[in-house]
């Protein structure tokens, strides 16, 4: 990281208050990464221990029956069952639209283009994923009352909820996963070229098994999306905590389910703790996976923070 | 026989790509179409002109202005980027040459964990811990202007600083070791050489940290306080665009509605010309990296 060199011994007036500038300048970095990392501590140690004080998880049973009873009292008492099963059918809903649409909009953007018409397709289909990137999550809310609830006649459902986060997650999936293709050495494709397989047969044989760590880095990241967004599902999938029958109810994800807690529920400050950590504790376990892919197979996944 | 069978494939296989990038290409283009589609009565039935000159934001007895949030949408992202900018690069400065190797991994792994930290978490947070300090020092409710900056703040401070340090480490290694050999201390070749090679990338950086400001919802509709006024005392409460939406977009009829979707619309231009101007940015660095 230090590449720059060490710098020059101090011989002149003129060396030496640079070196005590230098001194004052290395003092303000750490001070910075300090303060960040020390608010980071104070984030996440605030939900946990905020979780841990605030009494039983599931009064006169097992911790583990939090997690299957369903919410009492306006989730106050009782667990997050139903809840925790609204969450994973969105996401399944989200990921079943997001993961082959993405993933052949990945191959058309790293595999293709030697045609002109796919080069501009290419290129348009980026600069419109830019700015999908950009749109803010109520926005998505918005067009997906629109569009899937009003439009489409879904109305408050798990389906409404999952088909707009796909929308919200495929710009961050398509990035991630074209860097998955990318990794992939083109000597690899010539190879397979030269021994007479067709474009597909390379793909499905050689690009997307190589590929693999880098789209499970994808998925995982999608995932990571999907769980931690509340905004654009407030108006989609709803806000109802009971067990969802199909994909056709309105379910309440964790993610809202802590923003309700917090908000508008006296006394739901405990459980809003208890929820919060669940949501953290999964993301932190979804991050290190894909952390952990990622440099066992040594990928470069541009930050999309 | 059998090429032609291939041939099949790969033709059919492409046509199947290429629909997935049309789809996907197309999905902001829905977005644009049914939101414009959905406020395009306001130009008539409210009159766009309202938005701005109306006295008030009282939708259900025919105040419209949009100025108050706006504003308040405005200042509280250019508080958060004012810290979070100068932050976040001190931060990518300190974990590409000021921490060892080993440091450096962890932390940046640590400014990871912080991204992604989902919105309504940060928003509880601030709501428990950040709001009730803020009354107790500065006095008042505590949920205010002040809270919002600074929860926004921490939100975007790793957009600025991984995307910082991607910008550094693209500062081409010639030109460090150049000033290295000026004899130029780490500083001074950090603030005369690096960092004005890198402007354009961490404009760029700052520029969509400040899109993620405006665009943030949750975290800011939990600790603002959510009071239609114009920004000015940091301790008083604001309300934002977004969390106007977020709060009113439930029970908005008729031209209520209409305005909400409008304010989508403004957030929708706002977000896209940012996108567009870091587009802009993103071209101008890479033309001077190449050319340094």
């Amino acid at each position: 990281m230090a590449d720059l060199g060490t710098p020059a011994p101090p011989q002149t007036d003129q060396a030496a208050v640079s070196h005590w500038g230098d001194r004052f300048a290395a003092g303000v970095m750490w001070s910075v990464a300090l303060g960040v990392v020390a608010l980071l501590l104070w984030i996440v140690g605030d939900v946990l221990m905020g979780a841990v004080g605030g009494g039983p998880w599931a009064p006169g049973e097992g911790w583990w029956a939090y997690f299957t009873a369903e919410p009492r009292s306006l989730g106050v008492r009782g667990g997050i069952g139903s809840v925790l099963a609204s969450t994973g059918l969105i996401l399944t809903v989200c990921l079943g639209v997001a993961l082959p649409l993405g993933l052949g909009t990945a191959v058309l953007l790293t595999e293709t283009g030697a045609t002109r018409g796919d080069a501009r397709l290419a290129r348009a289909v980026r600069r419109s994923l830019d700015v999908l990137a950009g749109v803010p999550s109520i926005v998505f809310g918005l067009f997906g009352s629109v569009l899937f609830c009003e439009v489409m006649g879904m109305g408050f459902s798990i389906k409404a909820g999952g088909l707009t986060l796909a929308c919200m997650v495929l710009p961050i999936f398509i990035r991630a996963a074209e860097d998955g293709l990318r990794s992939v050495p083109e000597a690899w494709r010539q190879g397979a070229t030269a021994l007479g397989l067709s474009r597909a047969a390379t793909l499905r044989r050689v690009v997307l098994p190589a590929a693999f760590p880098g789209l499970a880095v994808a998925f995982v990241l999608g995932v990571g999306r999907a769980l931690a967004e509340t905004a654009a599902l407030l108006f989609t999938a709803g806000t109802v905590t009971r067990m969802p029958g199909s994909l056709d109810d309105s379910g309440r994800a964790l993610s809202v389910h802590i923003y309700e807690l917090a908000m508008f529920v006296n006394g739901g400050e405990a459980a809003a703790y208890r929820a919060a950590t669940v949501l953290v504790l999964l993301l932190l376990g979804i991050n290190l996976a894909a952390a952990a892919v990622a440099r066992r197979y040594v990928l470069h996944v541009r930050p999309s923070a | 026989m059998f090429h032609r069978h291939y041939r099949l494939i790969d033709a059919a296989g492409a046509v199947l790509l290429r629909a997935c990038g049309v789809v996907s290409a197309s999905v902001v283009v829905l977005i644009v179409g049914f939101l414009v589609w959905k406020s395009w009565p306001a130009a008539t039935d409210i009159g766009l002109g309202r938005f701005l000159v109306d006295e008030r934001w009282a939708p259900t007895s025919g105040g419209f202005s949009l100025v108050a949030m706006a504003a308040a949408t405005a200042a509280v992202t250019l508080g958060a980027v004012a810290l979070a900018g100068p932050l976040g690069v001190a931060s990518a400065l300190f974990s590409r040459y000021y921490a060892p190797r080993g440091v450096a991994a962890v932390y940046r792994r640590g400014v990871e964990l912080l991204a992604g930290i989902p919105s309504v978490v940060f928003g509880f947070w601030g709501l428990v811990t950040l709001v009730p300090l803020i009354a107790v020092w500065g006095g008042g409710a505590g949920a205010s202007m002040l809270a919002a900056v600074l929860v926004l703040t921490l939100m975007v401070l790793p957009t600025v600083a991984l995307l910082g340090e991607s910008a550094l480490a693209a500062v081409a290694l010639d030109q460090r070791r150049g000033a290295a050999a000026l004899g130029l201390g780490t500083w001074a070749s950090l603030w005369r050489v690096v960092l004005p090679a890198a402007a354009p990338g961490l404009a760029s950086a700052v520029l969509l940290a400040g899109l993620r400001a405006v665009g943030e919802t949750m975290a800011v509709l939990m600790v603002a306080g959510n009071v239609v006024r114009l920004p000015g005392d940091p301790l008083a409460p604001v309300r934002v665009l977004t969390a106007n939406i977020a709060l009113e977009m439930g029970y908005a009829q008729g031209d209520h509605r209409l305005a909400l979707f409008f304010s989508g619309v403004v957030l929708l231009t706002l977000v896209a010309g940012g996108v567009v101007l870091a587009d802009v940015l993103e071209r101008g660095r890479r033309k001077a990296v190449r050319g340094g």
